[in-house]
């Protein structure tokens, strides 16, 4: 199963509820036979289950967006790349082609489409992928979108690729999401079995999270359910909506001071606090169930 | 004029709460112009409740389309493609609209012209009357693209009225993250107000948007939003500012009138001996000292 969990709103405890039900389900599955985890960071502007999880990050590989590479000497200067960007990549000026690469979105069209084969490609740079191992036995890949880059959907589109699990046995995917509703969180949601949806009881929370079903139920045909977090702030707008639209509301976290003092320390809520632990299987029970029907 | 924009690298430290404090203590000294530069999820408006004077739409970029009677299923387009929006369907091919870029690498390789481009209109933007001033603000629809254009926009149309009017002040809410929405929202800035939290995410994220606003030129203000959640990190958050030569022009304590404040559609200020509104004022007054002079 591929699990996205997404908010909307920012700040709503996507990584604590994506980090801690993969320790959660990890744990368990070293004692029955059970799902193989893997972890993926997609936040790649601001990535941090790797504060909490601590993992041995033993690869490391650069990403980036392949641009166009013009052989002055075969340019004829002709404009025809210049004329099939949409992006405004490329200017031709005095007969000479200028480059903007960070307006280019990696597509070729511009290859492809000059008569004179004077366009090659070279990747740039834009950010980096880290894979390693977290205990216990968790897979672990996140992104890092190099700072001053706009663009975050090639970093994820890369990271996704390390999703593939190893063998034939059962998986569990966990895709922590970055926030907001627009093109990155769109590429981290396309493929899942499931969203699961972080909100927490306020206005804004509700707002946000209308919007996050908008995408995931509405744009991708996802299965969806919620988790409600610093349950018992607010009113009651969240609950009223999901009962509403008919969203499954699949965990409540209370607020609980201890519950954000161990966020604030970096350590993980399953460390801080076990008993939580049988609520993160209950709730991958479950998602799995959302995601079957 | 100057133009103050709030940042926060991670979602939800409180960008939108310290934006509606700040516009209504700075609108009862001079006037000012707001805009929301958040348009995958915008939530200033829940505060300002802003009457709306003008609806555009914003139509930005392309997305493929195959006329399945004309296409003959030789598949160039799967194979030019690299964003995987070519799917196989019944004797031709279709375009995923949610994972098409609007290159037209396909429009301009089908050997048979099947393919057109259609323009998206993939968003709104507003002029909106508040108590506290004109609000430009925009709503990207979910999970489309190009959310840094219309940000641009947005600023654009809020920044010639602030100019036409002679506002002192153009106060800009931005978006979380680091990629391009956020530089868009940098753009022609004077201050970037960061708003943390001091939390191992908070920190590590302040970081990488510390480093994008020295890198757009943007200098930057640091305020602390529940503070008192953890004494270490908040002074790590000082060190880490100090030793960027960054000034952090203020401590928020957690104070549940935050919460109250929101779900009542109020700035939080409108309490004006609430924690947090004595410590807002009292950033909001050094903020001005600094940009405004």
């Amino acid at each position: 199963m591929i699990l996205a969990v997404a908010s909307g709103k920012g700040g709503t405890g996507k990584t604590t509820v994506a980090l801690n039900l993969a320790l959660a389900v990890a744990a368990h599955a070293t004692q029955h036979s059970h799902p193989q985890v893997i972890l993926l960071d997609c936040d790649v502007e601001e990535p941090n289950a790797a504060l909490f999880l601590q993992p041995i990050l033993k690869h490391r590989g650069e990403v980036g967006v392949l641009v166009p590479d013009v052989t002055a000497d075969r340019c004829t200067g002709c404009g025809r790349c210049a004329q099939v960007c949409q992006y405004h990549a490329l200017a031709v000026v005095n007969g000479r082609v200028l480059v903007f690469p960070e307006l280019c979105h990696g597509c070729g069209s511009c290859a492809l489409c000059c008569p004179e084969g004077a366009i090659r490609e070279k990747m740039r740079v834009t950010g980096v992928i880290e894979r390693g191992q977290a205990n216990p036995s968790i897979q672990f890949a996140q992104g890092i979108l190099n700072i001053g880059e706009a663009l975050a959907v090639p970093v994820i589109r890369e990271l996704k690729r390390c999703l593939i699990p190893r063998g034939s046995g059962p998986y569990l995917v966990i895709l922590d999401a970055p926030p907001g509703t627009s093109c990155p969180v769109v590429e981290t949601l396309r493929g899942s079995d499931v969203a699961l949806l972080v909100t927490e009881p306020t206005p804004f929370g509700l707002h946000d999270l209308e919007l996050a079903v908008e995408v995931a139920r509405g744009e991708l045909r996802l299965p969806v359910a919620v988790v409600i977090n610093r349950d018992g702030v607010g009113d009651q707008g969240v609950e009223r909506y999901c009962q509403a639209k008919g969203i499954p509301v699949v965990m409540r976290i209370p607020m609980d001071r201890r519950i954000a003092e161990a966020y604030a320390e970096g350590r993980p809520l399953l460390e801080a606090l076990p008993e939580y632990r049988q609520r993160f299987l209950d709730l991958y029970q479950r998602v799995q169930e959302v995601a079957k029907q | 004029m100057k133009q103050l924009v709030i940042l926060s690298g991670k979602g939800g430290t409180g960008k939108t709460t310290v934006a509606a404090a700040w516009a209504h203590l700075a609108s009862q000294e001079a006037p000012i112009v707001i805009a929301d530069a958040d348009v995958d999820a915008a939530n200033l408006e829940l505060v300002l409740a802003p009457t709306r004077l003008e609806t555009h739409d914003f139509v930005s970029g392309n997305v493929a389309v195959i006329d399945s009677q004309g296409c003959t299923a030789c598949g160039t387009c799967v194979t030019v493609c690299r964003f995987g929006a070519v799917v196989a369907g019944n004797g031709s091919y279709a375009i995923d609209g949610s994972a098409c870029e609007g290159c037209a690498a396909c429009f301009y390789q089908c050997p048979v012209q099947a393919i057109r481009l259609e323009e998206q209109r993939v968003g709104q933007w507003y002029r909106s009357r508040t108590r506290f001033g004109p609000l430009f603000h925009a709503r990207l629809f979910p999970g489309k693209e190009n959310s840094g254009k219309l940000v641009t926009l947005v600023k654009q149309h809020a920044r010639l009225l602030a100019l036409d009017t002679g506002a002192s002040l153009l106060l800009v809410d931005g978006p979380p993250g680091i990629g391009c929405p956020v530089i868009a929202t940098c753009s022609g800035a004077q201050t970037a107000l960061l708003v943390t939290e001091p939390t191992a995410s908070g920190v590590h994220d302040l970081q990488r948007i510390l480093a994008t606003a020295e890198r757009l030129r943007v200098p930057a203000l640091v305020l602390v939003n529940k503070a008192d959640l953890s004494t270490a990190k908040t002074q790590e958050i000082e060190a880490m500012c100090a030793t960027r030569g960054v000034e952090v022009i203020g401590h928020i304590p957690f104070d549940e009138q935050v919460t109250r404040s929101m779900v009542g559609g109020q700035p939080v200020t409108a309490q004006a001996d609430s924690p947090a509104s004595v410590e807002l004022r009292r950033a909001w007054e050094r903020a001005r000292a600094l940009c405004l002079g």
